[in-house]
């Protein structure tokens, strides 16, 4: 045997004994491991509870301007200013408490976060302003506030 | 011939299934005892004999036992509320009301449950402060350091996931809060403009809540969690870790002990006798040994025989804090507030005393003081044991003197540094109150949690230098994460009032 021939690496026999083991071994781990993935996937929801995204608030004429009204259920305030109604969201967009509506001011009890009256972080951990919704008018003339359609700060609905 | 044989089994039926049971004589000599320690699988986590230095009342204080006898409490109270517990948004509340005033004993079993959480919570603390300032985890224990964290965040979910299950105001809005640190990676990803195509925090959220909102469903995995994921998971790696504590040969000793350090602990004279007295036997390695040398020819370890000093120690324990639970549960109410109402938040909505430092830093930040702070200090507590492997004496409180000035010094830094940092932010406020309109990033990176960060790091920096040593780094690292975690949830406890506004007393709240 040449010097060279001997340094050469032989591949490794396998005997079918070996490699009918080997795959054996590894069919049942990645079946194994592939069953524990999709169980993993199990608890993540499908289906949603189908929670309205809409409530009504009744007529243009019951919101005279410099009226508010909060609708607790929805934590929700409607305010008509002399440009039109806004519904703006008292979710506060930190994590999540109600925030109080008062005069002129929205104030959070969880963390502290302060916001102007119109929405606007002054002081505190919130990221965001409040989220200002979508009124629209239904053909019956009611008004209906669409809590999952956010539009941009300030703007307001004008309804006759 | 069977049949005398047969009526003969059946007189000696007691005796036999006596014998059948336990297979070795009456602990009566030092032999016998050894036999039920290692052939009895509740006894055999212990060795037969332990070190003398083990029983220390000023070393371990007791502490993980306290720790485990405490789950133990929770787990037989816990299993007992669970009789009249229901899972269900309608019933939850009223359930926990009639344990409380209608079933009897109900008020003191969950009275029990409450307490024997804070006591868990508590001792599981001050042992890992235990274990980090005798320098246990070093040499063959760093894994089991790991372990024991895995322990901690365990205990913490146990006691997180139990506190929505009243289903009261406290409960709902806690879960609130909480549900919605963990969606509060969408601060980031807003930040980013990817929230749209890739919400990771949206998708945490839903699936610990089960659905979009806090209801049913969130109540059903709290309750699984809280009944059956957790106590397994706790009961299986808490065996692993205490196993482990058994093969690495007991508790972290010192490699010298001197005689005095051993002043009023029970000796055992025959240990003496137990390797001179077979001259004639070779010895040889019949299996793998740990530890650098065999015992052949040394002086015999210092060791005395478990049953029944250990048992009579670890029993003691678990009846002293039987004692505090059924005391405290006894005098003081676990709370309950009125039903959960989704419309109106506590105010102040404060979680669990244990969990008050982080609303403290949450405050500051959703992103850094929810996942941020608490990630960077547990990876950082788990990492100790592979960034600082010095060879060092183990087993000694802070090690040596330089310890104590070391851990003295981070004591007096941390608490200058937390509540000047407090003070500053209570009177001058933040970034967003000096520049309204500044992003968001900015304030995620800089805000009062991640200073103090900063300034403790920096801390732990100065003293590796200074010192050259990496334990000293950790000792001073630790020290003020420790301390300025003991201060902010004292701050958060005392001085913090409705609309998380400051209040030098809770008399000045005011009134609603
Ligand atoms: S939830 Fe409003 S400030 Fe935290």
């Amino acid at each position: 045997m040449s010097e060279e021939e001997h340094c050469k690496i032989k591949p490794e026999e396998v005997t079918r004994r070996d490699f009918l083991k080997t795959a054996t071994m590894w069919t049942a781990a990645s079946s194994l491991g592939l069953a524990l993935l999709g169980s993993l996937k199990f608890p993540k929801p499908a289906l949603f509870p189908d929670i309205p995204k809409t409530f009504k608030i009744g007529k243009a004429s019951d919101f005279p301007v410099g009226t508010e009204k909060v609708f607790k259920e929805k934590s929700v305030v409607v305010q008509s200013h002399r440009d039109g109604l806004c519904a703006i969201s008292l979710i506060c967009t930190h994590l999540g408490c109600i925030v109080k509506a008062e005069r002129k001011k929205f104030d959070c009890p969880c963390h502290g976060t302060k916001f102007d009256d119109e929405g606007r972080v002054v002081y505190g951990p919130a990221p965001k302003p409040l989220e200002w919704l979508k009124i629209s008018q239904l053909p019956d003339g009611k008004l209906e506030v669409n809590i999952a359609k956010s539009v941009p700060l300030g703007t307001k609905f004008l309804f006759s | 011939m069977s049949l005398t044989e047969f009526f003969k089994n059946i007189l000696r039926l007691p005796k036999t299934l006596k014998e059948s049971i336990i297979r070795h004589g009456k602990p009566t000599s030092d032999r016998t005892k050894s036999e039920v320690v290692m052939s009895n699988i509740f006894l055999h986590i212990h060795s037969t004999r332990i070190q003398r230095y083990t029983l220390k009342k000023t070393f371990t204080m007791g502490l993980g036992v306290m720790a485990a006898a405490s789950f133990f409490i929770l787990i037989v109270t816990g299993i007992l509320l669970m009789i009249y517990y229901k899972p269900s948004v309608d019933l939850a509340y009223d359930s926990i009301k009639d344990i409380q005033f209608i079933v009897p004993g109900g008020r003191f079993v969950r009275n029990m449950h409450r307490w024997a959480t804070n006591v868990m919570i508590v001792t599981v603390f001050l042992h890992m402060a235990r274990v980090f300032y005798t320098a246990a985890y070093k040499r063959t224990r760093s894994f089991n350091w790991l372990i024991g964290m895995a322990l901690f965040c365990i205990t913490l979910a146990l006691s997180f996931t139990g506190y929505l299950l009243p289903w009261d105001q406290l409960a709902y809005w806690a879960v609130t809060i909480c549900a919605n640190i963990a969606g509060s990676a969408r601060e980031l990803t807003d930040l980013l403009g990817i929230t749209r195509y890739f919400d990771v925090g949206g998708l945490i959220k839903t699936i610990i809540l089960g659905s979009e909102e806090i209801g049913q469903d969130a109540l059903i995995r709290f309750y699984w969690l809280h009944c059956a994921v957790l106590p397994l998971l706790m009961i299986v790696i808490l065996s692993v870790h205490v196993w482990r504590v058994r093969k690495d040969g007991g508790l972290a000793r010192p490699d010298e002990i001197k005689p005095e350090e051993l002043a009023g602990i029970e000796v055992d004279e025959k240990a003496e006798e137990v390797f001179n007295n077979a001259p004639q036997k070779t010895y040889g390695l019949m299996c793998l040994v740990k530890g650098k040398t065999p015992l052949v020819n040394k002086g015999p370890e210092d060791t005395i025989p478990s049953w029944p000093i250990l048992f009579i120690a670890e029993f003691s324990i678990f009846m002293f804090i039987l004692a505090i639970c059924c005391v405290l549960a006894y005098f003081i109410d676990a709370p309950l507030r009125e039903l959960a109402n989704a419309a109106v938040p506590e105010n102040p909505a404060k979680a669990p005393w244990y969990f008050l430092g982080l609303q403290e830093l949450v405050s500051y930040s959703a992103l850094m003081g929810g996942v941020g702070i608490p990630t960077i200090a547990l990876l950082g507590l788990a990492l100790i044991p592979y960034l600082d492997r010095e060879e060092q004496s183990v087993g000694r409180w802070f090690d040596n003197p330089t310890g104590i000035k070391v851990t003295i010094n981070s004591v007096l830094y941390s608490s200058i540094v937390t509540i000047g940092v407090l003070a500053f932010t209570v009177k001058f406020g933040w970034l967003r109150n000096w520049f309204p309109d500044i992003s968001q990033l900015a304030i995620i990176l800089i805000n009062p949690g991640t200073v103090l960060v900063a300034f403790f790091v920096l801390w732990s920096m100065i003293c590796m230098v200074k010192y050259d040593s990496t334990r000293l780094s950790a000792i001073a690292l630790f020290t003020c994460f420790l301390i300025s975690f003991a201060i902010l949830t004292y701050f958060a406890t005392y001085h913090r009032g409705p609309n998380w506004d400051f209040f030098w007393l809770k008399s000045q709240w005011p009134i609603h």
